[in-house]
Protein backbone atom coordinates (compact mmCIF):
# COMPACT_ATOMS: atom_id res chain seq x y z
CA UNK A 1 0.00 0.00 0.00
CA UNK A 2 1.20 3.58 -0.67
CA UNK A 3 2.51 5.63 2.13
CA UNK A 4 0.07 8.45 1.15
CA UNK A 5 -3.14 5.74 1.96
CA UNK A 6 -2.75 6.80 5.92
CA UNK A 7 -3.76 9.91 4.80
CA UNK A 8 -7.22 8.52 3.97
CA UNK A 9 -7.46 5.85 6.71
CA UNK A 10 -8.67 5.77 10.46
CA UNK A 11 -9.41 3.51 12.94
CA UNK A 12 -12.55 1.26 12.05
CA UNK A 13 -13.74 0.91 15.23
CA UNK A 14 -17.04 3.29 15.52
CA UNK A 15 -16.58 4.39 18.67
CA UNK A 16 -13.01 5.85 17.83
CA UNK A 17 -14.75 7.95 14.66
CA UNK A 18 -15.82 10.50 17.03
CA UNK A 19 -12.29 11.12 18.64
CA UNK A 20 -9.30 12.92 16.68
CA UNK A 21 -7.23 10.39 17.89
CA UNK A 22 -8.14 7.53 15.84
CA UNK A 23 -6.60 9.84 12.91
CA UNK A 24 -3.67 9.40 11.49
CA UNK A 25 -3.16 6.02 12.41
CA UNK A 26 0.74 5.31 13.76
CA UNK A 27 2.32 3.17 11.59
CA UNK A 28 4.25 0.29 13.53
CA UNK A 29 7.71 -2.09 13.05
CA UNK A 30 6.48 -1.05 8.86
CA UNK A 31 8.61 -2.22 6.25
CA UNK A 32 9.21 0.40 3.73
CA UNK A 33 10.01 -0.19 -0.03
CA UNK A 34 10.40 2.23 -2.69
CA UNK A 35 8.79 2.34 -6.36
CA UNK A 36 10.60 4.14 -9.04
CA UNK A 37 8.07 6.21 -10.61
CA UNK A 38 8.97 9.08 -13.63
CA UNK A 39 8.53 12.90 -11.93
CA UNK A 40 5.05 13.89 -12.23
CA UNK A 41 4.86 17.79 -11.09
CA UNK A 42 1.38 18.02 -12.33
CA UNK A 43 0.12 15.08 -9.91
CA UNK A 44 2.17 15.95 -7.04
CA UNK A 45 0.76 19.75 -7.51
CA UNK A 46 -2.88 18.59 -7.06
CA UNK A 47 -2.61 15.76 -4.78
CA UNK A 48 -0.86 18.26 -2.01
CA UNK A 49 -4.41 20.33 -1.49
CA UNK A 50 -6.22 17.29 -1.31
CA UNK A 51 -4.59 15.97 2.20
CA UNK A 52 -4.08 16.49 5.68
CA UNK A 53 -0.79 18.28 5.63
CA UNK A 54 -0.59 18.02 9.59
CA UNK A 55 -1.32 13.88 9.44
CA UNK A 56 1.49 13.87 6.57
CA UNK A 57 3.85 15.53 8.59
CA UNK A 58 2.65 13.31 11.57
CA UNK A 59 3.88 10.03 9.54
CA UNK A 60 6.66 11.48 7.98
CA UNK A 61 8.35 12.40 11.67
CA UNK A 62 7.84 8.67 13.04
CA UNK A 63 8.87 7.20 10.15
CA UNK A 64 12.62 9.53 10.21
CA UNK A 65 11.74 10.33 7.23
CA UNK A 66 12.66 14.00 5.55
CA UNK A 67 10.82 16.92 7.37
CA UNK A 68 8.41 18.57 5.84
CA UNK A 69 7.89 22.46 5.61
CA UNK A 70 4.51 23.71 8.46
CA UNK A 71 2.59 24.43 5.61
CA UNK A 72 1.72 22.49 2.04
CA UNK A 73 3.89 24.27 -0.56
CA UNK A 74 2.02 25.81 -3.08
CA UNK A 75 2.28 25.14 -7.12
CA UNK A 76 5.08 27.96 -7.58
CA UNK A 77 6.86 27.29 -4.55
CA UNK A 78 7.21 23.21 -5.40
CA UNK A 79 8.65 24.23 -8.93
CA UNK A 80 11.34 25.98 -7.48
CA UNK A 81 12.62 23.92 -4.76
CA UNK A 82 14.16 20.57 -6.31
CA UNK A 83 15.27 19.23 -3.03
CA UNK A 84 11.38 19.53 -1.66
CA UNK A 85 10.21 18.08 -5.07
CA UNK A 86 12.01 15.38 -5.20
CA UNK A 87 11.18 14.60 -1.69
CA UNK A 88 7.10 14.86 -1.75
CA UNK A 89 7.45 12.83 -4.65
CA UNK A 90 9.35 10.19 -3.25
CA UNK A 91 7.10 10.29 0.18
CA UNK A 92 3.70 10.80 -1.50
CA UNK A 93 4.54 8.67 -5.02
CA UNK A 94 6.47 6.06 -4.18
CA UNK A 95 7.38 4.75 -0.96
CA UNK A 96 5.25 1.97 -0.27
CA UNK A 97 4.45 -0.24 3.29
CA UNK A 98 5.07 -3.73 2.37
CA UNK A 99 4.92 -5.15 5.69
CA UNK A 100 3.98 -3.69 9.26
CA UNK A 101 0.82 -2.61 11.17
CA UNK A 102 -0.97 0.60 11.85
CA UNK A 103 -2.22 1.48 15.26
CA UNK A 104 -4.89 3.69 16.57
CA UNK A 105 -4.09 6.18 19.22
CA UNK A 106 -7.34 6.29 20.54
CA UNK A 107 -8.27 2.42 21.37
CA UNK A 108 -4.66 1.05 20.46
CA UNK A 109 -5.83 -1.45 17.98
CA UNK A 110 -3.33 -2.46 15.64
CA UNK A 111 -4.18 -3.15 11.79
CA UNK A 112 -2.11 -5.24 10.52
CA UNK A 113 -0.40 -4.80 7.24
CA UNK A 114 0.64 -8.24 5.30
CA UNK A 115 2.68 -8.39 1.37
CA UNK A 116 0.93 -4.81 1.18
CA UNK A 117 -2.42 -4.78 2.12
CA UNK A 118 -3.67 -3.62 5.11
CA UNK A 119 -6.68 -5.98 6.99
CA UNK A 120 -9.53 -3.76 8.45
CA UNK A 121 -11.50 -6.59 9.14
CA UNK A 122 -12.47 -6.17 13.37
CA UNK A 123 -13.03 -8.78 15.42
CA UNK A 124 -16.87 -9.30 16.32
CA UNK A 125 -16.36 -8.09 19.38
CA UNK A 126 -15.27 -4.99 18.00
CA UNK A 127 -17.57 -4.13 15.26
CA UNK B 1 -15.94 2.30 -26.57
CA UNK B 2 -13.32 1.60 -24.24
CA UNK B 3 -11.97 -2.08 -23.71
CA UNK B 4 -12.88 -3.74 -20.38
CA UNK B 5 -9.71 -4.27 -18.09
CA UNK B 6 -8.11 -8.02 -18.51
CA UNK B 7 -8.80 -10.46 -15.37
CA UNK B 8 -7.62 -13.58 -17.13
CA UNK B 9 -5.48 -13.85 -14.16
CA UNK B 10 -8.35 -14.16 -11.32
CA UNK B 11 -9.80 -16.92 -9.81
CA UNK B 12 -13.26 -16.60 -9.91
CA UNK B 13 -13.82 -19.62 -7.38
CA UNK B 14 -13.32 -17.36 -5.02
CA UNK B 15 -13.68 -13.78 -6.57
CA UNK B 16 -16.68 -12.29 -8.21
CA UNK B 17 -16.60 -12.76 -12.22
CA UNK B 18 -17.40 -9.58 -14.05
CA UNK B 19 -20.86 -10.08 -15.24
CA UNK B 20 -23.66 -7.79 -16.57
CA UNK B 21 -23.65 -5.53 -13.73
CA UNK B 22 -20.20 -5.29 -13.78
CA UNK B 23 -20.59 -4.28 -17.58
CA UNK B 24 -23.76 -1.84 -16.64
CA UNK B 25 -21.44 0.29 -14.58
CA UNK B 26 -18.46 0.30 -16.90
CA UNK B 27 -21.40 1.94 -19.57
CA UNK B 28 -22.53 4.33 -17.29
CA UNK B 29 -19.31 5.26 -16.05
CA UNK B 30 -17.89 6.66 -19.48
CA UNK B 31 -21.08 6.81 -20.98
CA UNK B 32 -21.72 10.96 -22.43
CA UNK B 33 -23.93 12.15 -19.63
CA UNK B 34 -21.23 10.64 -16.64
CA UNK B 35 -18.25 11.63 -18.90
CA UNK B 36 -20.07 15.10 -18.25
CA UNK B 37 -21.14 15.20 -14.91
CA UNK B 38 -18.03 14.20 -14.10
CA UNK B 39 -15.65 16.15 -16.36
CA UNK B 40 -17.42 19.36 -14.93
CA UNK B 41 -18.02 18.66 -11.23
CA UNK B 42 -13.73 17.52 -11.03
CA UNK B 43 -13.07 20.44 -13.87
CA UNK B 44 -9.09 20.61 -13.70
CA UNK B 45 -9.36 24.43 -14.73
CA UNK B 46 -11.66 25.19 -11.62
CA UNK B 47 -9.66 25.37 -8.39
CA UNK B 48 -9.15 28.18 -5.80
CA UNK B 49 -6.87 31.06 -6.37
CA UNK B 50 -6.13 30.41 -9.63
CA UNK B 51 -4.54 26.97 -9.19
CA UNK B 52 -5.72 24.12 -10.29
CA UNK B 53 -8.59 22.23 -8.77
CA UNK B 54 -7.17 19.48 -6.18
CA UNK B 55 -6.64 15.75 -7.46
CA UNK B 56 -10.22 13.89 -7.38
CA UNK B 57 -10.39 10.67 -5.15
CA UNK B 58 -12.22 7.54 -6.20
CA UNK B 59 -12.76 4.89 -4.00
CA UNK B 60 -14.44 1.45 -5.01
CA UNK B 61 -16.35 -0.32 -1.98
CA UNK B 62 -15.80 -4.39 -3.10
CA UNK B 63 -13.73 -4.20 -5.85
CA UNK B 64 -13.60 -7.90 -6.82
CA UNK B 65 -11.55 -9.07 -9.65
CA UNK B 66 -11.06 -5.27 -9.89
CA UNK B 67 -12.57 -4.68 -13.32
CA UNK B 68 -13.97 -1.61 -11.98
CA UNK B 69 -11.18 0.38 -10.48
CA UNK B 70 -9.16 -0.81 -12.92
CA UNK B 71 -11.16 0.83 -15.98
CA UNK B 72 -11.77 4.14 -14.11
CA UNK B 73 -8.11 4.24 -13.48
CA UNK B 74 -7.03 3.68 -16.24
CA UNK B 75 -9.34 5.59 -18.33
CA UNK B 76 -9.19 8.78 -16.10
CA UNK B 77 -8.60 10.97 -19.04
CA UNK B 78 -11.76 10.13 -20.92
CA UNK B 79 -14.00 9.66 -17.79
CA UNK B 80 -12.60 12.33 -15.71
CA UNK B 81 -11.12 14.84 -18.02
CA UNK B 82 -7.69 14.53 -16.44
CA UNK B 83 -5.08 11.65 -15.42
CA UNK B 84 -4.43 12.85 -12.28
CA UNK B 85 -6.98 11.09 -10.14
CA UNK B 86 -6.25 9.25 -7.09
CA UNK B 87 -7.33 5.40 -6.89
CA UNK B 88 -8.13 2.86 -4.39
CA UNK B 89 -10.34 -0.02 -3.25
CA UNK B 90 -11.72 -1.96 -0.45
CA UNK B 91 -13.40 -5.55 -0.19
CA UNK B 92 -13.94 -8.30 2.48
CA UNK B 93 -12.50 -10.93 0.41
CA UNK B 94 -7.87 -10.84 0.55
CA UNK B 95 -8.19 -13.02 -2.86
CA UNK B 96 -10.25 -10.41 -4.41
CA UNK B 97 -7.31 -7.47 -2.67
CA UNK B 98 -4.62 -9.43 -4.47
CA UNK B 99 -6.15 -9.79 -7.62
CA UNK B 100 -7.49 -6.08 -7.59
CA UNK B 101 -4.32 -4.92 -7.41
CA UNK B 102 -3.09 -7.19 -10.50
CA UNK B 103 -5.51 -6.02 -12.55
CA UNK B 104 -4.77 -2.68 -11.97
CA UNK B 105 -1.15 -3.04 -12.90
CA UNK B 106 -2.08 -5.14 -15.97
CA UNK B 107 -4.54 -2.28 -17.20
CA UNK B 108 -2.01 0.25 -16.28
CA UNK B 109 1.11 -1.41 -18.11
CA UNK B 110 -1.31 -1.58 -21.32
CA UNK B 111 -2.31 2.23 -20.89
CA UNK B 112 2.16 2.80 -20.79
CA UNK B 113 2.89 0.46 -23.44
CA UNK B 114 0.73 2.87 -25.74
CA UNK B 115 2.05 5.93 -23.64
CA UNK B 116 -1.49 6.71 -22.61
CA UNK B 117 -1.50 8.06 -19.27
CA UNK B 118 -3.29 6.51 -15.74
CA UNK B 119 -4.06 7.44 -12.98
CA UNK B 120 -2.39 6.89 -9.41
CA UNK B 121 -3.51 3.84 -7.55
CA UNK B 122 -2.88 3.18 -3.49
CA UNK B 123 -3.28 0.33 -3.83
CA UNK B 124 -6.54 -1.88 -1.91
CA UNK B 125 -7.54 -2.27 1.38
CA UNK B 126 -9.10 -5.68 3.32
CA UNK B 127 -12.30 -3.30 5.10
CA UNK B 128 -15.70 -3.85 5.28
CA UNK B 129 -17.41 -0.98 3.40
CA UNK B 130 -16.32 2.45 4.35
CA UNK B 131 -15.29 1.73 7.99
CA UNK B 132 -11.72 2.50 7.70
CA UNK B 133 -11.94 5.89 5.50
CA UNK B 134 -11.86 9.19 7.45
CA UNK B 135 -14.62 11.52 6.85
CA UNK B 136 -14.38 13.27 3.20
CA UNK B 137 -12.17 10.88 2.27
CA UNK B 138 -14.08 10.24 -0.83
CA UNK B 139 -14.72 11.94 -3.88
CA UNK B 140 -16.24 9.19 -6.15
CA UNK B 141 -17.77 6.22 -4.46
CA UNK B 142 -18.71 3.35 -6.30
CA UNK B 143 -20.25 0.38 -5.25
CA UNK B 144 -21.64 -2.85 -6.73
CA UNK B 145 -23.29 -4.27 -4.09
CA UNK B 146 -24.16 -7.91 -2.83
CA UNK B 147 -28.02 -7.02 -3.99
CA UNK B 148 -29.61 -10.46 -4.40
CA UNK B 149 -32.49 -11.08 -1.62
CA UNK B 150 -31.57 -13.89 0.64
CA UNK B 151 -33.03 -14.78 3.57
CA UNK B 152 -29.60 -14.12 5.39
CA UNK B 153 -27.19 -11.90 5.50
CA UNK B 154 -23.45 -14.54 5.23
CA UNK B 155 -21.21 -13.62 8.06
CA UNK B 156 -18.20 -11.32 7.32
CA UNK B 157 -14.45 -12.59 7.28
CA UNK B 158 -13.33 -12.04 10.92
CA UNK B 159 -9.47 -11.45 11.16
CA UNK B 160 -9.27 -14.60 12.91
CA UNK B 161 -10.05 -16.58 9.79
CA UNK B 162 -6.61 -18.46 8.01
CA UNK B 163 -7.46 -18.00 4.31
CA UNK B 164 -4.13 -19.88 3.19
CA UNK B 165 -5.79 -22.83 1.46
CA UNK B 166 -9.22 -22.24 0.99
CA UNK B 167 -11.60 -25.28 1.02
CA UNK B 168 -14.67 -25.17 -1.04
CA UNK B 169 -16.90 -24.38 1.79
CA UNK B 170 -14.38 -20.97 2.02
CA UNK B 171 -14.92 -20.24 -1.37
CA UNK B 172 -18.64 -20.47 -1.45
CA UNK B 173 -18.51 -18.21 1.62
CA UNK B 174 -16.37 -15.77 -0.38
CA UNK B 175 -18.56 -15.85 -3.39
CA UNK B 176 -21.76 -15.48 -1.11
CA UNK B 177 -20.24 -11.94 0.22
CA UNK B 178 -20.34 -11.06 -3.11
CA UNK B 179 -24.03 -11.55 -3.92
CA UNK B 180 -26.43 -11.93 -1.02
CA UNK B 181 -27.75 -9.31 -0.20
CA UNK B 182 -30.31 -10.09 3.08
CA UNK B 183 -33.70 -8.69 3.26
CA UNK B 184 -34.65 -6.92 -0.15
CA UNK B 185 -31.29 -7.49 -1.12
CA UNK B 186 -30.49 -4.33 0.82
CA UNK B 187 -29.20 -5.24 4.04
CA UNK B 188 -25.17 -4.42 3.56
CA UNK B 189 -26.27 -1.31 0.68
CA UNK B 190 -28.29 0.26 3.50
CA UNK B 191 -25.28 -0.52 6.17
CA UNK B 192 -23.11 1.95 3.51
CA UNK B 193 -25.95 4.55 3.00
CA UNK B 194 -25.43 5.17 6.70
CA UNK B 195 -21.81 5.93 6.32
CA UNK B 196 -22.13 8.12 3.13
CA UNK B 197 -22.61 11.88 4.53
CA UNK B 198 -19.57 11.48 6.88
CA UNK B 199 -17.30 9.84 4.09
CA UNK B 200 -18.67 11.59 0.92
CA UNK B 201 -16.10 15.02 0.38
CA UNK B 202 -18.42 18.15 1.33
CA UNK B 203 -17.83 19.93 -1.24
CA UNK B 204 -17.41 17.67 -4.73
CA UNK B 205 -18.91 14.17 -3.30
CA UNK B 206 -20.67 12.00 -5.01
CA UNK B 207 -21.71 8.20 -5.16
CA UNK B 208 -22.81 5.72 -7.72
CA UNK B 209 -24.88 2.62 -6.59
CA UNK B 210 -25.89 -0.35 -8.71
CA UNK B 211 -29.67 -1.56 -8.02
CA UNK B 212 -31.77 -4.17 -8.83
CA UNK B 213 -35.05 -4.23 -9.09
CA UNK B 214 -36.18 -6.23 -5.92
CA UNK B 215 -34.15 -3.88 -4.25
CA UNK B 216 -37.30 -0.90 -4.93
CA UNK B 217 -34.74 1.76 -6.63
CA UNK B 218 -37.65 4.38 -6.46
CA UNK B 219 -37.88 4.01 -2.65
CA UNK B 220 -34.16 3.80 -2.26
CA UNK B 221 -34.06 7.55 -4.24
CA UNK B 222 -36.91 8.68 -1.89
CA UNK B 223 -35.16 7.54 1.14
CA UNK B 224 -31.53 9.43 0.31
CA UNK B 225 -33.49 12.79 -1.34
CA UNK B 226 -35.38 12.88 2.63
CA UNK B 227 -31.71 13.30 4.24
CA UNK B 228 -32.07 17.05 3.41
CA UNK B 229 -32.44 19.78 0.18
CA UNK B 230 -28.96 19.21 -0.73
CA UNK B 231 -28.96 15.85 -1.45
CA UNK B 232 -29.89 14.07 -4.86
CA UNK B 233 -29.98 10.89 -6.10
CA UNK B 234 -31.11 10.43 -9.68
CA UNK B 235 -31.34 6.62 -12.29
CA UNK B 236 -28.21 7.49 -14.81
CA UNK B 237 -27.83 4.04 -16.24
CA UNK B 238 -29.93 0.88 -16.57
CA UNK B 239 -30.14 -2.59 -18.31
CA UNK B 240 -33.26 -1.98 -20.18
CA UNK B 241 -36.19 -3.75 -20.33
CA UNK B 242 -35.59 -7.86 -18.55
CA UNK B 243 -37.68 -9.00 -16.46
CA UNK B 244 -37.49 -9.97 -12.59
CA UNK B 245 -35.22 -9.54 -10.12
CA UNK B 246 -31.99 -8.52 -12.89
CA UNK B 247 -33.50 -5.60 -14.21
CA UNK B 248 -30.35 -3.37 -13.01
CA UNK B 249 -30.00 0.22 -12.86
CA UNK B 250 -26.72 2.69 -12.04
CA UNK B 251 -28.13 5.89 -9.13
CA UNK B 252 -26.01 8.39 -8.51
CA UNK B 253 -26.30 10.07 -5.56
CA UNK B 254 -24.58 13.71 -4.90
CA UNK B 255 -24.82 16.96 -2.50
CA UNK B 256 -25.87 20.57 -4.47
CA UNK B 257 -25.33 23.66 -2.93
CA UNK B 258 -28.37 24.12 -0.28
CA UNK B 259 -31.11 26.57 -1.94
CA UNK B 260 -31.42 30.08 -0.37
CA UNK B 261 -34.40 30.38 1.74
CA UNK B 262 -35.82 33.23 0.11
CA UNK B 263 -35.68 30.64 -3.57
CA UNK B 264 -38.32 28.20 -1.58
CA UNK B 265 -40.75 30.94 -0.57
CA UNK B 266 -40.90 32.35 -4.02
CA UNK B 267 -41.37 29.22 -5.44
CA UNK B 268 -43.78 27.86 -3.04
Amino acid sequence: MKLLTLNFLTCAVKTCKSSSASFPLHPKNCELVSDTLAPNPKLLANILPRLDWAALSTIALELNLPTLPENAPSPESLAENEQLTKDLHSLLLETQISEGALVCANCGHEYAIKEGIANFLLPNHLV
Amino acid sequence: MLPTPSTSHVAFERIYEPAEDSYLLLDTLSAQNEKAFLSERFNYNTGTMGQHSPAPVVFEIGTGSGVVIAFLHAFAEVIFGRADIITSGVDVNSYACKATEETVKVAEKDQTTQTESHGFYLGNTLADLTSCLKSGAVDILVFNPPYVPTPELPALPTISEKLEQPSYEDDSHLLSLSYAGGADGMETTNRLFDDIPRVLSKDRGCAYILLCAQNNPTEVKERIRNWGTEWMAETVGSSGKKAGWEKLQIIRIWRVEKIANSNLRASA
